[in-house]
Protein backbone atom coordinates (compact mmCIF):
# COMPACT_ATOMS: atom_id res chain seq x y z
CA UNK A 1 0.00 0.00 0.00
CA UNK A 2 1.74 3.72 -1.04
CA UNK A 3 0.53 6.52 1.42
CA UNK A 4 0.20 9.97 -0.25
CA UNK A 5 -0.25 12.42 1.93
CA UNK A 6 -2.21 15.53 0.41
CA UNK A 7 -3.23 18.93 0.90
CA UNK A 8 -6.45 20.16 -0.07
CA UNK A 9 -5.69 23.95 -0.57
CA UNK A 10 -9.20 25.94 -1.23
CA UNK A 11 -12.75 23.80 -0.10
CA UNK A 12 -15.59 25.60 -1.44
CA UNK A 13 -17.67 24.08 -4.37
CA UNK A 14 -14.33 22.15 -5.69
CA UNK A 15 -12.58 21.64 -2.43
CA UNK A 16 -15.58 20.10 -0.67
CA UNK A 17 -16.42 18.08 -3.75
CA UNK A 18 -12.85 16.37 -3.95
CA UNK A 19 -13.39 16.03 -0.30
CA UNK A 20 -16.76 13.68 -0.76
CA UNK A 21 -15.02 11.47 -3.83
CA UNK A 22 -11.97 10.57 -1.36
CA UNK A 23 -14.67 9.63 1.58
CA UNK A 24 -16.28 7.57 -1.24
CA UNK A 25 -13.81 6.16 -3.17
CA UNK A 26 -11.31 5.44 -0.20
CA UNK A 27 -12.34 1.33 -0.86
CA UNK A 28 -11.31 1.60 -4.55
CA UNK A 29 -8.66 3.45 -4.15
CA UNK A 30 -6.83 0.89 -1.69
CA UNK A 31 -8.14 -1.83 -3.94
CA UNK A 32 -5.32 0.34 -6.27
CA UNK A 33 -2.73 0.00 -3.70
CA UNK A 34 -3.38 3.53 -3.06
CA UNK A 35 -3.87 5.45 0.36
CA UNK A 36 -4.94 8.71 0.41
CA UNK A 37 -4.43 10.62 3.45
CA UNK A 38 -5.62 13.96 3.89
CA UNK A 39 -3.13 15.83 6.00
CA UNK A 40 -4.61 19.68 5.82
CA UNK A 41 -7.48 21.27 4.63
CA UNK A 42 -7.28 25.17 4.57
CA UNK A 43 -9.68 27.72 2.66
CA UNK A 44 -9.65 32.06 3.14
CA UNK A 45 -10.23 31.79 6.96
CA UNK A 46 -7.48 28.95 8.23
CA UNK A 47 -6.79 25.60 7.80
CA UNK A 48 -6.93 22.56 9.44
CA UNK A 49 -3.79 19.94 9.67
CA UNK A 50 -2.96 16.75 11.43
CA UNK A 51 0.40 14.85 10.33
CA UNK A 52 -1.68 11.60 10.78
CA UNK A 53 -5.06 12.97 8.44
CA UNK A 54 -6.97 14.57 9.35
CA UNK A 55 -11.32 13.43 9.58
CA UNK A 56 -12.75 14.81 6.36
CA UNK A 57 -16.32 13.91 7.50
CA UNK A 58 -15.81 16.31 10.27
CA UNK A 59 -14.26 18.62 7.99
CA UNK A 60 -17.47 18.55 5.69
CA UNK A 61 -19.66 19.11 8.81
CA UNK A 62 -17.79 22.14 9.77
CA UNK A 63 -17.48 24.23 6.79
CA UNK A 64 -21.39 23.82 6.26
CA UNK A 65 -22.03 24.73 9.62
CA UNK A 66 -19.63 27.28 10.76
CA UNK A 67 -18.63 28.79 7.25
CA UNK A 68 -14.98 27.80 7.48
CA UNK A 69 -12.83 24.44 8.28
CA UNK A 70 -10.35 26.48 10.04
CA UNK A 71 -9.12 25.65 13.36
CA UNK A 72 -5.51 27.06 13.19
CA UNK A 73 -4.88 30.73 12.20
CA UNK A 74 -2.32 29.15 9.17
CA UNK A 75 -2.95 29.96 5.55
CA UNK A 76 -2.84 27.38 2.96
CA UNK A 77 0.63 28.47 1.70
CA UNK A 78 2.32 28.00 4.98
CA UNK A 79 1.29 24.39 4.95
CA UNK A 80 2.50 24.24 1.61
CA UNK A 81 6.09 25.62 2.58
CA UNK A 82 5.93 23.45 5.88
CA UNK A 83 4.21 20.28 6.26
CA UNK A 84 5.32 17.33 4.95
CA UNK A 85 3.23 15.58 2.16
CA UNK A 86 3.31 14.60 -1.50
CA UNK A 87 0.47 15.85 -3.16
CA UNK A 88 -0.77 19.47 -2.93
CA UNK A 89 -4.99 19.28 -4.12
CA UNK A 90 -5.12 23.23 -5.16
CA UNK A 91 -8.80 24.65 -5.63
CA UNK A 92 -8.36 28.72 -5.00
CA UNK A 93 -10.51 30.79 -7.08
CA UNK A 94 -9.41 31.72 -10.56
CA UNK A 95 -7.34 35.34 -10.75
CA UNK A 96 -6.56 35.69 -14.30
CA UNK A 97 -4.75 38.84 -13.83
CA UNK A 98 -2.13 37.94 -10.91
CA UNK A 99 -2.93 34.11 -10.45
CA UNK A 100 -3.95 34.61 -6.97
CA UNK A 101 -3.11 32.89 -4.18
CA UNK A 102 -3.14 29.74 -6.63
CA UNK A 103 -0.58 30.88 -8.44
CA UNK A 104 1.93 31.41 -5.21
CA UNK A 105 0.56 28.08 -3.84
CA UNK A 106 1.79 26.11 -6.63
CA UNK A 107 5.02 27.57 -7.13
CA UNK A 108 5.38 27.15 -3.32
CA UNK A 109 4.36 23.52 -3.79
CA UNK A 110 7.37 22.99 -6.43
CA UNK A 111 9.88 24.42 -4.35
CA UNK A 112 9.36 22.05 -1.87
CA UNK A 113 9.11 18.53 -4.31
CA UNK A 114 5.38 18.39 -4.26
CA UNK A 115 2.52 17.45 -6.75
CA UNK A 116 -0.08 19.62 -8.04
CA UNK A 117 -3.42 18.68 -9.12
CA UNK A 118 -5.12 21.84 -9.28
CA UNK A 119 -8.92 22.89 -10.92
CA UNK A 120 -7.44 26.77 -11.36
CA UNK A 121 -6.91 28.22 -14.18
CA UNK A 122 -5.80 31.38 -13.20
CA UNK A 123 -2.00 30.25 -13.03
CA UNK A 124 -2.34 27.81 -16.08
CA UNK A 125 -3.30 30.97 -18.15
CA UNK A 126 -0.58 33.36 -16.95
CA UNK A 127 2.56 31.45 -15.94
CA UNK A 128 2.04 27.71 -17.87
CA UNK A 129 5.70 27.94 -18.95
CA UNK A 130 7.45 29.33 -15.63
CA UNK A 131 5.15 26.49 -13.73
CA UNK A 132 6.14 23.84 -15.97
CA UNK A 133 10.14 24.59 -15.43
CA UNK A 134 9.40 24.42 -11.81
CA UNK A 135 7.77 21.36 -12.01
CA UNK A 136 10.52 19.57 -14.07
CA UNK A 137 13.18 21.50 -12.30
CA UNK A 138 11.76 19.74 -8.81
CA UNK A 139 11.01 16.31 -10.26
CA UNK A 140 7.22 17.20 -9.42
CA UNK A 141 3.71 16.25 -11.36
CA UNK A 142 1.54 18.82 -12.05
CA UNK A 143 -1.57 17.80 -13.41
CA UNK A 144 -4.75 20.12 -14.30
CA UNK A 145 -7.75 17.98 -15.83
CA UNK A 146 -10.02 19.63 -14.24
CA UNK A 147 -9.22 23.46 -15.40
CA UNK A 148 -10.60 22.33 -18.77
CA UNK A 149 -14.00 21.20 -19.05
CA UNK A 150 -14.71 20.05 -15.85
CA UNK A 151 -15.55 16.33 -15.80
CA UNK A 152 -15.09 15.85 -19.92
CA UNK A 153 -11.84 14.49 -20.43
CA UNK A 154 -9.68 16.30 -23.01
CA UNK A 155 -5.68 16.92 -21.51
CA UNK A 156 -5.26 13.41 -20.57
CA UNK A 157 -7.11 11.85 -23.30
CA UNK A 158 -4.68 13.40 -25.96
CA UNK A 159 -1.77 13.11 -24.07
CA UNK A 160 -2.46 9.45 -22.73
CA UNK A 161 -4.75 7.78 -24.29
CA UNK A 162 -3.84 9.72 -27.89
CA UNK A 163 -0.30 9.52 -27.71
CA UNK A 164 2.11 9.85 -30.61
CA UNK A 165 -0.51 11.83 -32.44
CA UNK A 166 0.55 15.42 -33.67
CA UNK A 167 -2.28 17.59 -32.76
CA UNK A 168 -3.14 19.70 -35.23
CA UNK A 169 -6.35 21.43 -34.16
CA UNK A 170 -8.92 21.61 -31.20
CA UNK A 171 -12.00 23.40 -30.98
CA UNK A 172 -15.05 23.47 -28.96
CA UNK A 173 -17.64 24.71 -26.85
CA UNK A 174 -15.79 24.98 -23.48
CA UNK A 175 -18.18 27.16 -21.53
CA UNK A 176 -21.31 25.63 -19.77
CA UNK A 177 -23.03 29.06 -19.19
CA UNK A 178 -22.51 30.19 -22.60
CA UNK A 179 -23.80 27.07 -23.73
CA UNK A 180 -27.08 27.24 -21.80
CA UNK A 181 -28.02 30.86 -22.97
CA UNK A 182 -27.39 30.33 -26.66
CA UNK A 183 -29.58 26.91 -26.10
CA UNK A 184 -32.50 28.43 -24.15
CA UNK A 185 -32.31 31.61 -25.87
CA UNK A 186 -33.58 29.47 -29.12
CA UNK A 187 -36.06 27.19 -26.99
CA UNK A 188 -37.71 30.27 -25.99
CA UNK A 189 -36.84 32.83 -28.51
CA UNK A 190 -35.99 34.99 -26.11
CA UNK A 191 -33.55 37.90 -25.63
CA UNK A 192 -29.98 37.83 -24.73
CA UNK A 193 -31.27 39.65 -21.57
CA UNK A 194 -33.87 37.80 -20.08
CA UNK A 195 -32.18 34.24 -20.47
CA UNK A 196 -29.41 35.68 -18.58
CA UNK A 197 -31.79 36.63 -15.96
CA UNK A 198 -32.95 33.32 -15.81
CA UNK A 199 -29.82 31.67 -16.08
CA UNK A 200 -28.68 33.87 -12.50
CA UNK A 201 -31.44 32.73 -10.84
CA UNK A 202 -30.36 29.24 -11.82
CA UNK A 203 -27.25 29.68 -10.34
CA UNK A 204 -25.96 28.51 -13.58
CA UNK A 205 -24.43 32.63 -14.43
CA UNK A 206 -22.69 33.74 -11.45
CA UNK A 207 -23.76 37.45 -10.24
CA UNK A 208 -21.40 39.18 -12.83
CA UNK A 209 -21.58 37.06 -15.81
CA UNK A 210 -19.12 39.17 -17.91
CA UNK A 211 -16.05 36.61 -17.24
CA UNK A 212 -18.16 33.80 -19.16
CA UNK A 213 -20.76 35.90 -21.56
CA UNK A 214 -17.66 37.35 -22.95
CA UNK A 215 -15.80 34.81 -23.50
CA UNK A 216 -13.00 35.20 -20.94
CA UNK A 217 -13.35 31.63 -19.23
CA UNK A 218 -13.77 29.96 -22.86
CA UNK A 219 -10.01 31.61 -24.11
CA UNK A 220 -8.67 30.99 -20.39
CA UNK A 221 -9.47 27.24 -20.87
CA UNK A 222 -8.03 27.56 -25.01
CA UNK A 223 -4.88 28.64 -23.45
CA UNK A 224 -4.63 26.05 -21.50
CA UNK A 225 -5.14 23.77 -24.36
CA UNK A 226 -2.87 25.19 -26.64
CA UNK A 227 -0.31 25.27 -24.49
CA UNK A 228 -0.52 21.66 -22.90
CA UNK A 229 -1.70 19.96 -25.84
CA UNK A 230 0.22 22.44 -28.43
CA UNK A 231 3.51 22.59 -27.03
CA UNK A 232 2.97 26.54 -27.02
CA UNK A 233 3.41 29.48 -24.16
CA UNK A 234 0.49 30.95 -25.35
CA UNK A 235 -1.20 33.38 -22.55
CA UNK A 236 -4.81 35.31 -22.34
CA UNK A 237 -3.45 38.29 -24.81
CA UNK A 238 -3.40 35.66 -27.50
CA UNK A 239 -6.49 35.13 -28.22
CA UNK A 240 -8.74 37.00 -29.74
CA UNK A 241 -11.85 37.00 -28.08
CA UNK A 242 -15.59 37.59 -28.59
CA UNK A 243 -18.43 36.72 -26.87
CA UNK A 244 -22.31 36.15 -26.76
CA UNK A 245 -23.73 39.44 -25.49
CA UNK A 246 -24.53 40.36 -29.35
CA UNK A 247 -26.52 37.90 -30.52
CA UNK A 248 -30.17 38.09 -31.06
CA UNK A 249 -32.71 35.28 -30.89
CA UNK A 250 -33.66 36.09 -34.32
CA UNK A 251 -29.84 35.32 -35.45
CA UNK A 252 -30.37 32.50 -34.16
CA UNK A 253 -33.91 31.32 -35.02
CA UNK A 254 -32.44 32.45 -38.83
CA UNK A 255 -29.49 29.96 -38.43
CA UNK A 256 -31.50 27.14 -37.56
CA UNK A 257 -33.71 27.52 -40.66
CA UNK A 258 -30.54 27.03 -42.63
CA UNK A 259 -29.35 23.66 -40.82
CA UNK A 260 -27.26 25.61 -38.13
CA UNK A 261 -27.19 26.47 -34.63
CA UNK A 262 -25.00 29.47 -32.86
CA UNK A 263 -22.48 28.49 -30.01
CA UNK A 264 -19.23 30.08 -28.38
CA UNK A 265 -16.64 28.10 -29.86
CA UNK A 266 -13.39 28.40 -28.64
CA UNK A 267 -10.63 27.12 -31.45
CA UNK A 268 -7.05 26.70 -31.56
CA UNK A 269 -4.75 25.69 -34.32
CA UNK A 270 -1.28 26.28 -35.89
CA UNK A 271 -2.91 29.41 -37.32
CA UNK A 272 -3.82 31.50 -34.00
CA UNK A 273 -6.48 30.99 -30.94
CA UNK A 274 -9.78 32.41 -30.74
CA UNK A 275 -13.33 32.57 -29.35
CA UNK A 276 -16.39 34.12 -31.34
CA UNK A 277 -19.79 32.92 -32.20
CA UNK A 278 -19.92 30.78 -34.71
CA UNK A 279 -22.32 28.91 -36.99
CA UNK A 280 -22.54 24.74 -36.17
CA UNK A 281 -24.25 22.42 -38.66
CA UNK A 282 -27.15 20.64 -36.60
CA UNK A 283 -26.10 17.46 -37.00
CA UNK A 284 -22.08 18.32 -36.31
CA UNK A 285 -20.97 16.54 -32.87
CA UNK A 286 -20.36 20.43 -32.00
CA UNK A 287 -23.78 20.33 -31.59
CA UNK A 288 -24.88 19.49 -28.57
CA UNK A 289 -26.67 22.13 -26.22
CA UNK A 290 -27.53 22.61 -22.00
CA UNK A 291 -25.02 23.50 -20.44
CA UNK A 292 -22.58 20.64 -21.56
CA UNK A 293 -19.14 21.18 -22.95
CA UNK A 294 -17.69 19.54 -26.03
CA UNK A 295 -14.22 19.19 -27.93
CA UNK A 296 -13.13 18.12 -31.10
CA UNK A 297 -9.40 17.15 -31.56
CA UNK A 298 -7.99 16.84 -34.87
CA UNK A 299 -5.42 14.39 -34.95
CA UNK A 300 -2.38 13.47 -37.26
CA UNK A 301 -2.97 9.29 -37.14
CA UNK A 302 -6.16 8.89 -35.18
CA UNK A 303 -8.25 11.96 -37.15
CA UNK A 304 -10.97 14.07 -35.43
CA UNK A 305 -11.97 12.60 -31.98
CA UNK A 306 -14.96 14.42 -29.97
CA UNK A 307 -15.72 14.06 -26.45
CA UNK A 308 -18.37 15.52 -24.44
CA UNK A 309 -19.35 15.90 -20.98
CA UNK A 310 -20.27 18.17 -17.99
CA UNK A 311 -17.77 21.00 -17.61
CA UNK A 312 -18.94 22.06 -14.18
CA UNK A 313 -20.20 20.96 -11.05
CA UNK A 314 -18.23 20.02 -7.39
CA UNK A 315 -18.79 16.11 -8.02
CA UNK A 316 -18.07 16.41 -11.48
CA UNK A 317 -14.91 18.45 -11.42
CA UNK A 318 -13.90 16.19 -8.58
CA UNK A 319 -13.91 13.43 -10.77
CA UNK A 320 -11.35 15.23 -12.94
CA UNK A 321 -9.10 15.59 -9.81
CA UNK A 322 -9.66 12.09 -8.85
CA UNK A 323 -8.50 10.83 -12.47
CA UNK A 324 -5.24 12.99 -12.32
CA UNK A 325 -4.16 11.32 -8.53
CA UNK A 326 -4.71 8.32 -10.05
CA UNK A 327 -3.25 8.63 -12.94
CA UNK A 328 0.16 10.25 -10.67
CA UNK A 329 0.73 7.36 -8.20
CA UNK A 330 -0.66 4.56 -9.74
CA UNK A 331 1.87 4.63 -12.80
CA UNK A 332 5.29 5.65 -10.33
CA UNK B 1 -25.44 30.70 -67.89
CA UNK B 2 -22.26 31.99 -66.40
CA UNK B 3 -19.20 31.69 -68.77
CA UNK B 4 -15.93 32.76 -67.89
CA UNK B 5 -14.08 33.92 -71.09
CA UNK B 6 -10.12 33.97 -71.64
CA UNK B 7 -8.96 36.52 -74.73
CA UNK B 8 -6.02 37.89 -76.25
CA UNK B 9 -6.13 41.37 -77.41
CA UNK B 10 -3.37 42.66 -79.43
CA UNK B 11 -1.50 45.94 -78.09
CA UNK B 12 -2.66 48.79 -80.16
CA UNK B 13 -5.19 51.06 -79.06
CA UNK B 14 -9.27 50.78 -79.71
CA UNK B 15 -8.96 46.91 -78.87
CA UNK B 16 -11.37 46.81 -75.86
CA UNK B 17 -14.07 48.21 -77.57
CA UNK B 18 -13.92 45.32 -80.45
CA UNK B 19 -13.87 43.02 -77.64
CA UNK B 20 -16.87 44.55 -75.78
CA UNK B 21 -18.90 45.31 -78.92
CA UNK B 22 -19.98 42.16 -79.89
CA UNK B 23 -20.94 41.11 -75.97
CA UNK B 24 -23.94 43.86 -76.23
CA UNK B 25 -24.96 42.36 -79.99
CA UNK B 26 -25.31 39.09 -78.35
CA UNK B 27 -27.12 40.40 -74.76
CA UNK B 28 -24.61 38.61 -73.26
CA UNK B 29 -24.18 40.37 -69.75
CA UNK B 30 -20.58 41.76 -68.72
CA UNK B 31 -20.10 40.37 -65.03
CA UNK B 32 -16.13 41.50 -64.43
CA UNK B 33 -13.01 42.12 -66.69
CA UNK B 34 -9.63 41.63 -65.53
CA UNK B 35 -7.20 43.37 -67.44
CA UNK B 36 -3.09 42.55 -67.21
CA UNK B 37 -1.96 45.51 -68.77
CA UNK B 38 1.93 44.47 -67.19
CA UNK B 39 1.25 40.64 -68.87
CA UNK B 40 1.91 39.82 -71.86
CA UNK B 41 1.83 36.31 -74.15
CA UNK B 42 4.35 34.71 -76.31
CA UNK B 43 1.97 36.16 -78.86
CA UNK B 44 2.83 39.49 -77.20
CA UNK B 45 -0.87 39.81 -77.20
CA UNK B 46 -2.28 40.98 -73.66
CA UNK B 47 -4.45 38.29 -71.80
CA UNK B 48 -7.87 39.44 -70.85
CA UNK B 49 -9.95 37.16 -68.53
CA UNK B 50 -14.14 38.16 -68.37
CA UNK B 51 -17.18 36.80 -66.70
CA UNK B 52 -20.34 37.12 -68.66
CA UNK B 53 -23.89 35.70 -68.43
CA UNK B 54 -24.94 34.83 -71.87
CA UNK B 55 -27.72 32.53 -73.21
CA UNK B 56 -25.92 29.66 -74.33
CA UNK B 57 -27.67 29.09 -77.92
CA UNK B 58 -25.70 32.87 -78.47
CA UNK B 59 -22.46 32.00 -77.35
CA UNK B 60 -21.28 30.38 -80.45
CA UNK B 61 -21.98 33.41 -82.20
CA UNK B 62 -20.73 35.01 -79.67
CA UNK B 63 -17.18 33.46 -80.29
CA UNK B 64 -17.24 33.95 -84.00
CA UNK B 65 -17.99 37.57 -83.86
CA UNK B 66 -14.71 38.49 -81.27
CA UNK B 67 -12.80 36.13 -83.79
CA UNK B 68 -14.40 37.90 -86.81
CA UNK B 69 -12.94 41.46 -84.86
CA UNK B 70 -9.65 39.93 -84.38
CA UNK B 71 -10.08 39.06 -81.00
CA UNK B 72 -8.33 36.02 -79.79
CA UNK B 73 -10.66 33.35 -77.90
CA UNK B 74 -7.93 30.88 -75.85
CA UNK B 75 -10.43 29.83 -73.16
CA UNK B 76 -14.60 29.50 -73.03
CA UNK B 77 -16.01 27.70 -69.47
CA UNK B 78 -19.19 27.44 -67.55
CA UNK B 79 -18.19 29.40 -64.52
CA UNK B 80 -19.56 27.12 -61.29
CA UNK B 81 -20.09 27.66 -58.43
CA UNK B 82 -18.34 24.66 -55.83
CA UNK B 83 -17.81 26.31 -52.80
CA UNK B 84 -21.12 28.16 -50.66
CA UNK B 85 -21.27 29.52 -47.42
CA UNK B 86 -23.68 31.07 -44.78
CA UNK B 87 -22.78 34.23 -42.55
CA UNK B 88 -25.09 35.70 -40.02
CA UNK B 89 -24.84 39.12 -39.52
CA UNK B 90 -25.96 41.04 -36.18
CA UNK B 91 -26.07 44.76 -35.85
CA UNK B 92 -27.52 47.74 -37.66
CA UNK B 93 -27.29 45.67 -40.61
CA UNK B 94 -30.38 47.36 -42.78
CA UNK B 95 -28.93 51.32 -42.37
CA UNK B 96 -25.94 50.56 -43.02
CA UNK B 97 -26.80 49.59 -46.88
CA UNK B 98 -26.66 46.09 -47.61
CA UNK B 99 -27.29 46.23 -50.66
CA UNK B 100 -24.27 47.97 -51.44
CA UNK B 101 -22.43 45.08 -50.06
CA UNK B 102 -23.95 42.27 -51.88
CA UNK B 103 -23.26 44.63 -55.47
CA UNK B 104 -19.74 44.79 -54.42
CA UNK B 105 -19.49 40.56 -53.74
CA UNK B 106 -21.51 40.34 -56.85
CA UNK B 107 -19.64 42.87 -58.90
CA UNK B 108 -16.92 40.16 -58.47
CA UNK B 109 -17.82 37.87 -60.67
CA UNK B 110 -16.56 34.92 -58.89
CA UNK B 111 -18.91 35.12 -55.85
CA UNK B 112 -22.60 36.04 -55.98
CA UNK B 113 -25.12 36.93 -53.08
CA UNK B 114 -27.34 33.77 -53.19
CA UNK B 115 -29.83 34.58 -50.33
CA UNK B 116 -30.39 37.05 -48.00
CA UNK B 117 -32.87 37.27 -45.37
CA UNK B 118 -33.34 39.85 -42.66
CA UNK B 119 -35.36 40.41 -39.53
CA UNK B 120 -35.63 43.90 -38.04
CA UNK B 121 -37.24 43.55 -34.81
CA UNK B 122 -37.49 46.95 -34.23
CA UNK B 123 -35.91 50.72 -34.76
CA UNK B 124 -33.84 50.79 -31.81
CA UNK B 125 -32.80 46.70 -31.94
CA UNK B 126 -30.54 45.31 -33.73
CA UNK B 127 -31.36 43.50 -36.63
CA UNK B 128 -30.30 40.38 -38.04
CA UNK B 129 -29.24 38.76 -41.58
CA UNK B 130 -28.46 35.60 -42.94
CA UNK B 131 -26.42 35.73 -46.15
CA UNK B 132 -25.22 33.30 -48.31
CA UNK B 133 -22.24 33.50 -50.82
CA UNK B 134 -21.43 30.66 -53.40
CA UNK B 135 -18.14 31.08 -55.04
CA UNK B 136 -16.48 29.48 -57.91
CA UNK B 137 -13.59 27.95 -55.57
CA UNK B 138 -12.28 28.39 -51.53
CA UNK B 139 -9.86 31.29 -52.73
CA UNK B 140 -12.63 33.51 -54.42
CA UNK B 141 -15.00 32.59 -51.13
CA UNK B 142 -12.31 33.50 -49.03
CA UNK B 143 -12.10 37.19 -50.90
CA UNK B 144 -15.76 37.68 -50.97
CA UNK B 145 -15.68 37.11 -47.14
CA UNK B 146 -13.03 39.66 -47.11
CA UNK B 147 -15.38 42.32 -48.13
CA UNK B 148 -17.93 41.68 -45.50
CA UNK B 149 -15.67 41.53 -43.14
CA UNK B 150 -14.27 44.98 -44.12
CA UNK B 151 -18.02 46.13 -43.83
CA UNK B 152 -18.81 44.49 -40.68
CA UNK B 153 -15.80 46.09 -39.33
CA UNK B 154 -16.91 49.60 -40.82
CA UNK B 155 -20.33 49.28 -39.35
CA UNK B 156 -19.66 47.52 -35.88
CA UNK B 157 -21.54 44.27 -37.16
CA UNK B 158 -20.93 40.97 -35.34
CA UNK B 159 -20.21 38.32 -38.24
CA UNK B 160 -21.00 34.90 -37.23
CA UNK B 161 -19.08 32.42 -39.68
CA UNK B 162 -19.39 28.69 -39.96
CA UNK B 163 -16.90 26.67 -38.27
CA UNK B 164 -14.08 25.32 -40.42
CA UNK B 165 -14.21 28.34 -42.38
CA UNK B 166 -10.81 30.58 -41.38
CA UNK B 167 -12.36 33.37 -39.80
N1 LIG C 1 -17.20 25.33 -9.79
C1 LIG C 1 -16.91 24.58 -10.85
O1 LIG C 1 -17.76 23.86 -11.38
C2 LIG C 1 -15.50 24.57 -11.40
C3 LIG C 1 -15.20 23.75 -12.50
C4 LIG C 1 -13.88 23.70 -12.98
C5 LIG C 1 -12.91 24.48 -12.37
N2 LIG C 1 -13.24 25.30 -11.32
C6 LIG C 1 -12.17 26.06 -10.66
O2 LIG C 1 -11.88 25.47 -9.41
C7 LIG C 1 -11.50 26.45 -8.45
C8 LIG C 1 -12.42 26.39 -7.25
O3 LIG C 1 -13.74 26.64 -7.67
P1 LIG C 1 -14.94 26.67 -6.63
O4 LIG C 1 -16.18 26.66 -7.44
O5 LIG C 1 -14.72 25.63 -5.63
O6 LIG C 1 -14.74 28.11 -5.98
P2 LIG C 1 -15.23 28.58 -4.54
O7 LIG C 1 -16.46 27.84 -4.17
O8 LIG C 1 -15.24 30.04 -4.56
O9 LIG C 1 -14.07 28.07 -3.57
C9 LIG C 1 -12.83 28.68 -3.44
C10 LIG C 1 -12.22 28.26 -2.13
O10 LIG C 1 -10.92 28.82 -2.03
C11 LIG C 1 -10.80 29.36 -0.73
N3 LIG C 1 -9.77 30.39 -0.65
C12 LIG C 1 -9.81 31.68 -1.05
N4 LIG C 1 -8.65 32.29 -0.78
C13 LIG C 1 -7.86 31.38 -0.18
C14 LIG C 1 -6.56 31.41 0.39
N5 LIG C 1 -5.82 32.53 0.35
N6 LIG C 1 -6.06 30.27 0.91
C15 LIG C 1 -6.79 29.14 0.96
N7 LIG C 1 -8.04 29.06 0.47
C16 LIG C 1 -8.56 30.17 -0.09
C17 LIG C 1 -12.17 29.88 -0.39
O11 LIG C 1 -12.28 30.09 1.00
P3 LIG C 1 -13.66 30.47 1.71
O12 LIG C 1 -14.49 29.21 1.68
O13 LIG C 1 -13.24 30.83 3.09
O14 LIG C 1 -14.25 31.60 0.93
C18 LIG C 1 -13.01 28.74 -0.92
O15 LIG C 1 -13.08 27.72 0.02
C19 LIG C 1 -11.57 27.79 -9.16
O16 LIG C 1 -10.29 28.12 -9.60
C20 LIG C 1 -12.50 27.50 -10.33
O17 LIG C 1 -12.23 28.33 -11.44
C21 LIG C 1 -14.51 25.34 -10.82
Amino acid sequence: MKTIRTSIIGFGAIGQGVAEVLLLKKEYLRSLGLEVRVVAVADSKGATFNPNGVDLAKCLVRKRETGTVALEKLSGLELIKRLDHELVIETTPTNIETGGVGLQNMRAAFETGKDVVTSNKGPLTLKYGELQEAAKAAGSKFRFEASVGGAMPIINLVNEVLAGNEVKGIKGILNGTCNYILSRMLEEKASYKDILAESMELGIAETDPSYDVEGIDTACKLVILANALFGLDATYNDVEVTGITKITPDALEMAQENGYVIKLIGEVSRKGLQVAPRLVPIKHPLAVGGTLNVASVDTELAGEITVTGKGAGPIETASAILSDLISIYREC
Amino acid sequence: MRISMDIELKDVPGQMLLALQPLSECRANLITVVHHHQKRTPRNTMPVQLVLETRPENLELLKARLEANGIRVVRVGEQRFRESVSVVLIGHVIHTGIQDTIDRIDKTGFAEVVDLSLSMPGIEKPSSALIKIDAVGKEELQKALAILREVSAKKDLLMVLPIGIQA
